[in-house]
């Protein structure tokens, strides 16, 4: 079963759900934990992992062979994301705007067109804490395309992937392509929220991607649940989501996220909540046809 | 003029609490601002300001192939140029997984039969308002779209433009989580980058890979922490980061209810209330006029 914990706005508690969640399910099962934020990493930050594969993640771009080029324009012309530009009598490449897509290579009459790897990230894995099987992806500071990072990492783990692993996705925030790429194929998605029109506001959006979009089964965690709540409830009543937990505004939880301890080590009372989670989604992934 | 970005990496950290606060001070102070939300993905600011739409925009993220049946005999030319896994053949037939399609056209220049087009896909509106604080462009990218990152160029640029034509003190650009492309979007043209972090483990891990990207694209960057006192180790790591990579650190935001208060009623949290955050930002408002003076 594939779960992915995802949020729409930032800071809600995606890490501190996917890291305790892999944690206490590890106890009893196979658990694979990739984080999938690739762009700000933190699971790694409480899970103690060593890394033990890493492998780099590319992209093809264009390589003008200038001596072979005829200026005929034409690669400029086709490419979709404006990668490519004639100046002065030269071919010039954006690399920040390639998607990689091949195109210009193809249509190029004078074969003048190879391809070259540019490094955009890394992914990385190993055992982390208590048998958790760890992966993240990194993508390289300055660097735009996250989403290609994400993507080879979720087929990095695939290969790496004990059979009958629980496997859990740490998404990004936000709600586009790279948020769509962690939550593609999976089982069901879970949204964690906290109790403020931001959170309400991005949980709407974040409904709409999972659910809407791809059509995967939604369930939503309550984070530092308490005053302006109410809302929220409503909103997932009218919805028909159901709301799986509610995590109170405990400032040990906070502490403890602070500093870098996983909280349901240092705060075992949580981890029969976080069981129960667990088995809700396993009975309602179990019910669907 | 001036064109600040308020950026953090990690999601969560206060930004637009920030920004809503820095615009309402400035306003009150009598500069001239124009504002831009560059989380389009989840915009918030919008939340805090009542913003009156004055103009509604549609945004064209990027085209997506469409096969017509009748023209396809399922030669699979197109999956074989896909490099995206966007094109699916079954019974002879080719279709286009939309959510996978990147827009690139390879399939509609390799069918040899026309059966590909590549309609433009509306992928997001963007908007211009009115608020107490100035205008204030914003935009919202539907549910699971691509090309974020242009849509947070689309605003900042259209904010950009009217900041430049009404000779604005100040353009103030409220920007997104993480470090990559609808960042990279936010940070372009800005003239100085505050840091917005938190006094924990990832916050001081996000801080750094955020300085990083902002530090490539060569812009001045100053830092402030919010929920200062959660954990005095992690600010004190956060000051020590902050000097030894010579970025001022200009405001340590306590933490304060009030700012939950503010946020319930939606209202900028220095015009709801004077407690320890909104002085901590009032601070925080003189020093950024100092550094650019």
């Amino acid at each position: 079963m594939i779960i992915a914990i995802a949020s729409g706005k930032g800071g809600t508690g995606k890490t501190l759900l996917a890291t305790g969640l892999a944690r206490v399910a590890s106890e009893e099962m196979a658990v694979q934990l990739l984080d999938c934020d690739v762009e700000e990493p933190n699971d790694h930050l409480f899970l103690a992992p060593e890394f033990t594969w890493a492998e780099e993640v590319t992209l093809p771009v264009p390589q003008i062979l200038s001596e072979a080029c005829t200026l005929c324009g034409r690669c400029v012309q086709v490419c979709q994301f404006h990668a490519l530009a004639l100046v002065r009598g030269k071919v010039l490449l954006f690399p920040q705007l390639c998607h990689g897509c091949g195109l210009c290579a193809r249509q190029c009459p004078a074969n003048a067109i190879s391809e070259q790897l540019r490094r955009l990230g890394t992914v990385e894995g190993g055992e982390a804490m208590g048998g958790i099987s760890f992966a993240r992806g990194l993508l390289e500071v300055g660097q735009a395309l996250a989403t290609p990072v994400i993507r080879e990492l979720k087929a990095q783990a695939g290969k790496r992937r004990r059979p009958g692993s629980l496997v859990i996705l740490d998404a990004p925030p936000g709600n586009a392509c790279p948020v769509i790429e962690t939550m593609r194929g999976s089982d069901y998605v879970l949204l964690v929220t906290e109790p403020t029109p931001f959170g309400l506001h991005d949980l709407r959006l974040a409904v709409q991607t999972a659910r809407d979009q791809l059509g995967l089964p939604v369930g939503v965690v309550i984070n530092r649940a308490g005053r302006g709540e109410d809302e929220v409830t409503a909103y997932c009543q009218a919805e028909g989501l159901p709301i799986l937990l509610r995590l109170p505004l405990d400032r040990r939880i906070a502490s403890a996220y602070a500093e870098g301890i996983l909280w349901v080590d240092g705060l075992p009372e949580y981890r029969e909540a976080l069981r129960g989670l667990y088995s809700q989604i396993a009975a309602s992934v179990e019910v669907r046809p | 003029m001036r064109q600040w970005v308020v950026l953090s990496g990690k999601g969560g950290t206060g930004k637009t609490t920030v920004t809503a606060s820095l615009a309402q001070l400035a306003a009150a102070q009598g500069w001239r601002l124009v504002l831009a939300d560059a989380d389009v993905d989840a915009s918030n600011l919008e939340l805090l300001l009542s913003p009156q739409l004055v103009e509604e925009h549609e945004f064209i993220g990027d085209k997506v192939a469409q096969v017509d049946p009748g023209l396809c005999y399922g030669c699979g030319l197109c999956e074989a140029a896909c490099r995206f896994q966007a094109v699916l053949l079954s019974d002879g037939k080719a279709s286009i997984d939309k959510i996978a399609c990147e827009g690139c056209a390879a399939c509609y220049y390799e069918c040899p039969t026309g059966a590909i087009s590549m309609p433009d896909r509306i992928s997001g509106e963007w908007y211009r308002s009115n608020t107490a604080a100035g205008p204030l462009f914003h935009a919202q990218l539907y549910a699971g779209q691509e090309n974020s990152g242009k849509l947070v160029t689309q605003v900042r640029m259209s904010a950009a433009a009217l900041a430049a034509s009404s000779a604005a003190d100040l353009l103030l650009v409220d920007g997104p989580p993480g470090i990559g492309c609808p960042a990279i979007a936010a940070v372009s043209g800005a003239n100085l980058a505050l840091l917005v972090t938190e006094p924990s483990v990832s916050g001081v891990h996000d801080l750094r890979r955020a300085l990083g990207m902002v530090r490539h694209f060569g812009v001045q960057a100053v830092a402030c922490i919010n929920k200062a006192d959660i954990s005095q180790n992690r600010a004190d790591e956060i000051a020590a980061l902050c000097q030894a990579e010579g970025v001022p650190l200009l405001g340590a935001i306590p933490f304060d209810e009030a700012v939950i208060e503010a946020t319930l009623r939606r209202l900028p949290l220095t015009a709801y209330s004077d407690g320890p955050a909104a002085r901590a930002l009032r601070e925080l408002w003189g020093k950024l006029q100092a550094v650019e003076a």
